[in-house]
Protein backbone atom coordinates (compact mmCIF):
# COMPACT_ATOMS: atom_id res chain seq x y z
CA UNK A 1 0.00 0.00 0.00
CA UNK A 2 1.62 3.19 -1.10
CA UNK A 3 1.68 6.09 1.29
CA UNK A 4 1.57 9.55 -0.21
CA UNK A 5 2.23 12.39 2.14
CA UNK A 6 1.39 15.75 0.62
CA UNK A 7 2.41 17.54 3.79
CA UNK A 8 6.01 16.34 3.71
CA UNK A 9 5.88 15.72 -0.05
CA UNK A 10 6.88 12.09 0.08
CA UNK A 11 5.83 8.92 -1.69
CA UNK A 12 6.57 5.67 0.11
CA UNK A 13 6.48 2.37 -1.73
CA UNK A 14 7.07 -1.16 -0.47
CA UNK A 15 8.94 -3.77 -2.50
CA UNK A 16 9.14 -7.39 -1.34
CA UNK A 17 11.84 -9.83 -2.49
CA UNK A 18 10.35 -13.32 -2.49
CA UNK A 19 11.80 -16.73 -3.36
CA UNK A 20 12.97 -20.09 -2.01
CA UNK A 21 15.49 -20.45 0.81
CA UNK A 22 19.07 -19.49 -0.08
CA UNK A 23 18.12 -18.14 -3.52
CA UNK A 24 19.88 -14.85 -2.77
CA UNK A 25 17.24 -12.38 -1.58
CA UNK A 26 19.31 -11.04 1.30
CA UNK A 27 22.36 -10.87 -0.97
CA UNK A 28 20.42 -8.61 -3.37
CA UNK A 29 19.68 -6.15 -0.57
CA UNK A 30 23.24 -6.31 0.74
CA UNK A 31 24.58 -5.42 -2.67
CA UNK A 32 22.14 -2.55 -3.09
CA UNK A 33 23.09 -1.32 0.36
CA UNK A 34 26.83 -1.42 -0.43
CA UNK A 35 26.42 0.39 -3.71
CA UNK A 36 24.10 3.18 -2.64
CA UNK A 37 25.38 6.57 -1.61
CA UNK A 38 25.15 7.16 2.17
CA UNK A 39 22.66 10.01 1.83
CA UNK A 40 20.30 7.85 -0.23
CA UNK A 41 19.97 4.95 2.18
CA UNK A 42 18.99 4.25 5.74
CA UNK A 43 20.24 1.49 7.96
CA UNK A 44 19.78 -2.06 6.73
CA UNK A 45 18.03 -4.21 9.30
CA UNK A 46 18.40 -7.98 9.17
CA UNK A 47 16.42 -10.13 11.55
CA UNK A 48 18.36 -13.33 10.98
CA UNK A 49 19.33 -16.59 12.66
CA UNK A 50 22.87 -17.21 13.87
CA UNK A 51 23.57 -18.94 10.58
CA UNK A 52 22.49 -15.84 8.66
CA UNK A 53 19.25 -17.24 7.39
CA UNK A 54 16.49 -14.65 7.36
CA UNK A 55 14.26 -15.22 10.38
CA UNK A 56 11.66 -12.50 9.91
CA UNK A 57 12.80 -9.96 7.34
CA UNK A 58 15.57 -7.76 5.98
CA UNK A 59 14.67 -4.12 5.57
CA UNK A 60 16.43 -1.47 3.53
CA UNK A 61 15.02 2.03 3.04
CA UNK A 62 16.17 3.88 -0.08
CA UNK A 63 15.37 7.41 -1.15
CA UNK A 64 16.26 7.79 -4.75
CA UNK A 65 15.36 11.35 -5.57
CA UNK A 66 12.43 13.52 -6.47
CA UNK A 67 9.61 13.27 -8.92
CA UNK A 68 7.61 16.45 -9.44
CA UNK A 69 8.85 17.73 -6.11
CA UNK A 70 8.00 14.54 -4.24
CA UNK A 71 10.70 12.54 -2.50
CA UNK A 72 10.37 8.93 -3.57
CA UNK A 73 11.22 6.41 -0.89
CA UNK A 74 11.38 2.69 -1.51
CA UNK A 75 11.19 0.29 1.39
CA UNK A 76 12.83 -3.00 0.38
CA UNK A 77 11.96 -6.12 2.32
CA UNK A 78 13.01 -9.76 1.95
CA UNK A 79 11.00 -12.66 3.31
CA UNK A 80 12.46 -15.74 5.00
CA UNK A 81 12.60 -18.35 2.24
CA UNK A 82 12.65 -21.49 4.36
CA UNK A 83 9.37 -23.35 3.99
CA UNK A 84 8.49 -23.51 7.68
CA UNK A 85 8.56 -19.71 8.09
CA UNK A 86 5.37 -19.31 6.11
CA UNK A 87 3.48 -17.37 8.79
CA UNK A 88 6.19 -14.69 8.90
CA UNK A 89 6.46 -14.62 5.13
CA UNK A 90 2.79 -13.85 4.83
CA UNK A 91 3.05 -10.95 7.27
CA UNK A 92 5.76 -9.25 5.24
CA UNK A 93 3.58 -9.27 2.12
CA UNK A 94 0.97 -7.08 3.76
CA UNK A 95 0.72 -3.77 1.98
CA UNK A 96 3.17 -4.69 -0.77
CA UNK A 97 3.34 -2.39 -3.81
CA UNK A 98 5.74 -4.44 -5.94
CA UNK A 99 7.21 -7.94 -5.94
CA UNK A 100 10.59 -9.29 -7.05
CA UNK A 101 10.69 -13.06 -7.34
CA UNK A 102 14.27 -14.27 -6.98
CA UNK A 103 14.66 -17.75 -8.47
CA UNK A 104 17.61 -20.02 -7.76
CA UNK A 105 18.88 -21.11 -11.19
CA UNK A 106 20.47 -24.34 -9.95
CA UNK A 107 18.80 -27.37 -11.56
CA UNK A 108 18.19 -29.06 -8.22
CA UNK A 109 16.22 -26.02 -7.00
CA UNK A 110 13.68 -26.11 -9.83
CA UNK A 111 10.93 -27.59 -7.66
CA UNK A 112 11.73 -25.24 -4.81
CA UNK A 113 11.25 -22.28 -7.16
CA UNK A 114 7.90 -23.53 -8.37
CA UNK A 115 6.72 -24.19 -4.83
CA UNK A 116 7.81 -20.76 -3.67
CA UNK A 117 6.04 -19.05 -6.56
CA UNK A 118 2.83 -20.92 -5.77
CA UNK A 119 3.24 -20.01 -2.13
CA UNK A 120 3.61 -16.35 -3.14
CA UNK A 121 0.36 -16.48 -5.08
CA UNK A 122 -1.48 -18.21 -2.25
CA UNK A 123 -0.26 -15.74 0.34
CA UNK A 124 -1.13 -12.74 -1.82
CA UNK A 125 -4.59 -14.13 -2.35
CA UNK A 126 -5.19 -14.29 1.38
CA UNK A 127 -4.94 -10.51 1.42
CA UNK A 128 -7.11 -10.24 -1.69
CA UNK A 129 -4.16 -9.21 -3.87
CA UNK A 130 -3.39 -10.77 -7.23
CA UNK A 131 0.12 -11.16 -8.56
CA UNK A 132 -1.11 -10.29 -12.06
CA UNK A 133 -2.25 -6.90 -10.78
CA UNK A 134 0.95 -6.03 -8.97
CA UNK A 135 4.17 -4.59 -10.36
CA UNK A 136 6.22 -7.75 -10.65
CA UNK A 137 9.59 -8.88 -12.05
CA UNK A 138 11.59 -12.11 -11.93
CA UNK A 139 15.30 -12.55 -11.34
CA UNK A 140 17.15 -15.76 -12.19
CA UNK A 141 20.00 -15.68 -9.71
CA UNK A 142 23.18 -17.72 -9.31
CA UNK A 143 23.88 -17.75 -13.06
CA UNK A 144 27.59 -18.12 -12.23
CA UNK A 145 27.17 -21.68 -10.94
CA UNK A 146 27.88 -24.68 -13.21
CA UNK A 147 24.72 -26.69 -12.57
CA UNK A 148 22.10 -24.19 -13.72
CA UNK A 149 18.93 -24.75 -15.75
CA UNK A 150 18.80 -22.85 -19.03
CA UNK A 151 17.16 -19.42 -19.02
CA UNK A 152 14.60 -20.78 -21.48
CA UNK A 153 13.57 -23.59 -19.23
CA UNK A 154 13.31 -21.32 -16.19
CA UNK A 155 11.36 -18.74 -18.11
CA UNK A 156 8.88 -21.30 -19.44
CA UNK A 157 8.32 -22.70 -15.99
CA UNK A 158 8.27 -19.55 -13.88
CA UNK A 159 7.30 -16.78 -16.25
CA UNK A 160 4.42 -17.84 -18.47
CA UNK A 161 3.07 -14.28 -18.59
CA UNK A 162 6.38 -12.87 -19.78
CA UNK A 163 6.94 -10.23 -17.09
CA UNK A 164 10.35 -8.48 -17.13
CA UNK A 165 13.05 -11.00 -16.23
CA UNK A 166 16.76 -10.69 -15.44
CA UNK A 167 19.65 -13.05 -15.03
CA UNK A 168 21.81 -12.28 -12.03
CA UNK A 169 24.76 -13.06 -9.88
CA UNK A 170 23.82 -11.17 -6.75
CA UNK A 171 27.14 -11.22 -4.84
CA UNK A 172 28.81 -9.56 -7.83
CA UNK A 173 25.85 -7.30 -8.38
CA UNK A 174 25.08 -8.54 -11.87
CA UNK A 175 21.42 -7.91 -12.61
CA UNK A 176 20.72 -6.54 -9.13
CA UNK A 177 20.02 -2.90 -10.01
CA UNK A 178 18.35 -3.81 -13.31
CA UNK A 179 15.87 -5.89 -11.33
CA UNK A 180 15.22 -3.14 -8.81
CA UNK A 181 14.82 -0.47 -11.46
CA UNK A 182 12.37 -2.57 -13.44
CA UNK A 183 10.05 -3.13 -10.51
CA UNK A 184 10.36 0.46 -9.28
CA UNK A 185 9.48 1.73 -12.69
CA UNK A 186 6.36 -0.39 -12.87
CA UNK A 187 5.34 0.88 -9.46
CA UNK A 188 5.69 4.51 -10.44
CA UNK A 189 3.81 3.93 -13.68
CA UNK A 190 1.09 2.33 -11.58
CA UNK A 191 0.97 5.35 -9.31
CA UNK A 192 0.59 7.50 -12.35
CA UNK A 193 -2.37 5.45 -13.55
CA UNK A 194 -4.02 5.33 -10.14
CA UNK A 195 -4.63 9.06 -10.05
CA UNK A 196 -4.13 10.71 -6.69
CA UNK B 1 -4.72 1.19 -7.54
CA UNK B 2 -4.86 -2.52 -6.73
CA UNK B 3 -7.95 -4.38 -5.64
CA UNK B 4 -8.50 -4.56 -1.91
CA UNK B 5 -5.71 -2.08 -1.35
CA UNK B 6 -6.09 1.58 -0.81
CA UNK B 7 -3.16 3.85 -0.50
CA UNK B 8 -2.86 6.19 2.40
CA UNK B 9 -2.93 9.77 1.18
CA UNK B 10 -2.22 12.54 3.62
CA UNK B 11 -2.75 16.25 2.95
CA UNK B 12 -1.44 19.23 4.90
CA UNK B 13 -4.67 19.77 6.76
CA UNK B 14 -4.92 16.23 8.14
CA UNK B 15 -1.21 16.11 8.73
CA UNK B 16 -1.31 19.14 10.98
CA UNK B 17 -4.31 17.90 12.94
CA UNK B 18 -2.51 14.59 13.51
CA UNK B 19 0.64 16.42 14.54
CA UNK B 20 -1.24 18.58 17.01
CA UNK B 21 -2.96 15.58 18.60
CA UNK B 22 0.28 13.72 19.23
CA UNK B 23 1.87 16.92 20.51
CA UNK B 24 -0.91 17.21 23.10
CA UNK B 25 -0.50 13.55 23.98
CA UNK B 26 3.23 14.09 24.43
CA UNK B 27 2.65 16.89 26.89
CA UNK B 28 -0.22 15.36 28.84
CA UNK B 29 1.50 12.00 29.17
CA UNK B 30 4.88 13.48 30.04
CA UNK B 31 6.53 11.11 27.58
CA UNK B 32 9.83 11.42 25.70
CA UNK B 33 8.78 10.85 22.13
CA UNK B 34 5.76 9.75 20.16
CA UNK B 35 5.58 8.18 16.72
CA UNK B 36 2.68 7.40 14.50
CA UNK B 37 3.46 4.53 12.17
CA UNK B 38 1.46 2.99 9.39
CA UNK B 39 0.79 -0.74 9.90
CA UNK B 40 2.95 -1.40 6.85
CA UNK B 41 5.95 0.23 8.48
CA UNK B 42 5.93 3.77 7.19
CA UNK B 43 6.42 6.68 9.54
CA UNK B 44 3.53 9.15 9.45
CA UNK B 45 4.47 11.66 12.12
CA UNK B 46 6.61 12.10 15.21
CA UNK B 47 7.13 14.52 18.11
CA UNK B 48 9.43 14.88 21.11
CA UNK B 49 13.03 13.81 21.58
CA UNK B 50 13.43 12.03 18.28
CA UNK B 51 16.82 13.49 17.48
CA UNK B 52 19.24 10.56 17.68
CA UNK B 53 16.68 7.86 16.89
CA UNK B 54 16.70 6.05 13.58
CA UNK B 55 13.03 6.73 12.89
CA UNK B 56 12.79 4.73 9.67
CA UNK B 57 14.09 1.60 11.38
CA UNK B 58 11.85 2.26 14.34
CA UNK B 59 8.82 2.40 12.06
CA UNK B 60 9.69 -0.79 10.24
CA UNK B 61 10.45 -2.78 13.39
CA UNK B 62 7.31 -1.52 15.10
CA UNK B 63 5.22 -2.70 12.19
CA UNK B 64 7.02 -6.06 12.23
CA UNK B 65 6.38 -6.36 15.95
CA UNK B 66 2.67 -5.56 15.60
CA UNK B 67 2.38 -7.91 12.63
CA UNK B 68 4.02 -10.77 14.56
CA UNK B 69 1.88 -10.29 17.66
CA UNK B 70 -1.19 -9.93 15.42
CA UNK B 71 -0.30 -13.33 13.94
CA UNK B 72 0.02 -14.75 17.45
CA UNK B 73 -3.35 -13.27 18.40
CA UNK B 74 -5.05 -15.01 15.50
CA UNK B 75 -3.40 -18.29 16.46
CA UNK B 76 -5.03 -18.24 19.87
CA UNK B 77 -8.34 -16.98 18.51
CA UNK B 78 -8.07 -13.27 19.29
CA UNK B 79 -8.70 -10.64 16.63
CA UNK B 80 -5.63 -8.63 17.57
CA UNK B 81 -3.78 -7.38 20.61
CA UNK B 82 -4.51 -3.69 20.57
CA UNK B 83 -1.92 -2.72 23.19
CA UNK B 84 1.67 -3.85 23.68
CA UNK B 85 4.05 -2.75 26.37
CA UNK B 86 7.81 -3.26 26.51
CA UNK B 87 9.60 -2.37 29.69
CA UNK B 88 13.24 -1.36 29.63
CA UNK B 89 15.72 -0.29 32.29
CA UNK B 90 15.31 3.39 31.50
CA UNK B 91 12.91 3.73 28.64
CA UNK B 92 9.63 1.98 27.99
CA UNK B 93 7.67 1.44 24.84
CA UNK B 94 3.89 1.57 24.67
CA UNK B 95 2.33 0.49 21.37
CA UNK B 96 -1.33 0.74 20.53
CA UNK B 97 -3.37 0.16 17.41
CA UNK B 98 -5.56 2.98 16.15
CA UNK B 99 -8.51 2.18 13.90
CA UNK B 100 -6.81 -1.19 13.14
CA UNK B 101 -4.66 0.77 10.75
CA UNK B 102 -1.97 2.87 12.39
CA UNK B 103 0.29 2.26 15.37
CA UNK B 104 0.80 4.82 18.09
CA UNK B 105 4.24 4.44 19.67
CA UNK B 106 4.92 6.20 22.97
CA UNK B 107 8.41 6.19 24.46
CA UNK B 108 8.55 7.23 28.10
CA UNK B 109 10.87 7.07 31.10
CA UNK B 110 10.42 7.55 34.85
CA UNK B 111 9.15 11.09 34.38
CA UNK B 112 5.90 9.37 33.46
CA UNK B 113 4.22 6.06 34.29
CA UNK B 114 2.43 3.26 32.50
CA UNK B 115 -0.85 4.27 34.13
CA UNK B 116 -0.63 7.85 32.93
CA UNK B 117 0.45 6.85 29.44
CA UNK B 118 -2.44 4.37 29.18
CA UNK B 119 -4.95 6.95 30.28
CA UNK B 120 -3.75 9.65 27.88
CA UNK B 121 -3.34 7.23 24.98
CA UNK B 122 -6.94 6.22 25.44
CA UNK B 123 -8.13 9.81 25.34
CA UNK B 124 -6.08 11.03 22.37
CA UNK B 125 -6.21 7.69 20.60
CA UNK B 126 -9.93 8.22 20.14
CA UNK B 127 -9.24 11.57 18.56
CA UNK B 128 -6.73 10.00 16.18
CA UNK B 129 -9.19 7.26 15.37
CA UNK B 130 -11.71 9.89 14.28
CA UNK B 131 -9.16 11.55 12.02
CA UNK B 132 -8.15 8.30 10.35
CA UNK B 133 -11.71 7.15 9.85
CA UNK B 134 -12.52 10.43 8.10
CA UNK B 135 -9.37 10.04 6.03
CA UNK B 136 -10.42 6.59 4.93
CA UNK B 137 -13.90 7.75 4.00
CA UNK B 138 -12.42 10.55 1.96
CA UNK B 139 -10.03 8.17 0.23
CA UNK B 140 -12.90 5.90 -0.75
CA UNK B 141 -14.87 8.80 -2.23
CA UNK B 142 -11.93 10.10 -4.21
CA UNK B 143 -10.64 6.73 -5.30
CA UNK B 144 -11.48 7.27 -8.93
CA UNK B 145 -10.88 10.98 -9.26
CA UNK B 146 -9.65 11.48 -12.81
CA UNK B 147 -7.75 14.72 -12.25
CA UNK B 148 -4.43 13.63 -10.97
CA UNK B 149 -1.17 15.07 -9.98
CA UNK B 150 0.77 11.88 -10.60
CA UNK B 151 -0.73 11.46 -14.04
CA UNK B 152 1.76 14.10 -15.09
CA UNK B 153 4.73 11.90 -14.25
CA UNK B 154 6.65 11.26 -17.44
CA UNK B 155 8.81 8.30 -18.36
CA UNK B 156 11.71 10.69 -18.28
CA UNK B 157 11.00 11.59 -14.64
CA UNK B 158 11.13 7.92 -13.78
CA UNK B 159 14.35 7.30 -15.69
CA UNK B 160 15.96 10.28 -14.01
CA UNK B 161 15.51 8.68 -10.60
CA UNK B 162 17.94 5.95 -11.53
CA UNK B 163 20.69 8.02 -13.05
N1 LIG C 1 27.51 -18.48 -6.39
C1 LIG C 1 26.51 -17.68 -6.01
N2 LIG C 1 26.15 -17.64 -4.72
C2 LIG C 1 25.13 -16.81 -4.38
C3 LIG C 1 24.47 -16.00 -5.31
N3 LIG C 1 23.53 -15.28 -4.68
C4 LIG C 1 23.61 -15.63 -3.37
N4 LIG C 1 24.56 -16.56 -3.18
C5 LIG C 1 24.94 -17.20 -1.91
O1 LIG C 1 23.88 -18.01 -1.45
C6 LIG C 1 23.80 -18.00 -0.04
C7 LIG C 1 22.41 -17.62 0.43
O2 LIG C 1 22.14 -16.28 0.06
P1 LIG C 1 21.07 -15.38 0.84
O3 LIG C 1 21.03 -14.07 0.14
O4 LIG C 1 21.34 -15.39 2.29
O5 LIG C 1 19.75 -16.21 0.56
P2 LIG C 1 18.25 -15.86 1.00
O6 LIG C 1 17.41 -15.98 -0.21
O7 LIG C 1 18.21 -14.57 1.71
O8 LIG C 1 17.94 -17.08 2.00
P3 LIG C 1 16.84 -17.12 3.20
O9 LIG C 1 17.09 -15.96 4.06
O10 LIG C 1 17.04 -18.41 3.90
O11 LIG C 1 15.51 -17.09 2.53
C8 LIG C 1 24.87 -17.04 0.44
O12 LIG C 1 25.99 -17.78 0.82
C9 LIG C 1 25.17 -16.20 -0.79
O13 LIG C 1 26.49 -15.72 -0.80
C10 LIG C 1 24.90 -16.08 -6.69
O14 LIG C 1 24.38 -15.40 -7.59
N5 LIG C 1 25.92 -16.93 -6.98
MG1 LIG D 1 17.60 -14.02 3.55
Amino acid sequence: MSFINYASREINLKIVYYGPGLCGKTTNLQYIYQRTAPDAKGKMISLATETERTLFFDFLPLSLGEIKGFKTRFHLYTVPGQVFYDASRKLILKGVDGVVFVADSQAERLDANVESLENLQDNLEEYGYKLEKLPYVIQYNKRDLPNVSSMDELSKLLNPRGVPEFSACAPKGEGVFDTLKAVAKQMLVNLKKSGH
Amino acid sequence: MFEAQSSLVLHDEEFSSIASVIEKLLQESNSKAIFLVDKDGQLISSVGETGDLDTTSLASLTAGNIAATGGLAKLIGEKEFSILFHEGEKDNLHLSLIASRVILVVIFDNRSSLGLVRLRVKKWGEELERIFCTLEKKARQNSDSPKSFFAEITDEDIDNLFK
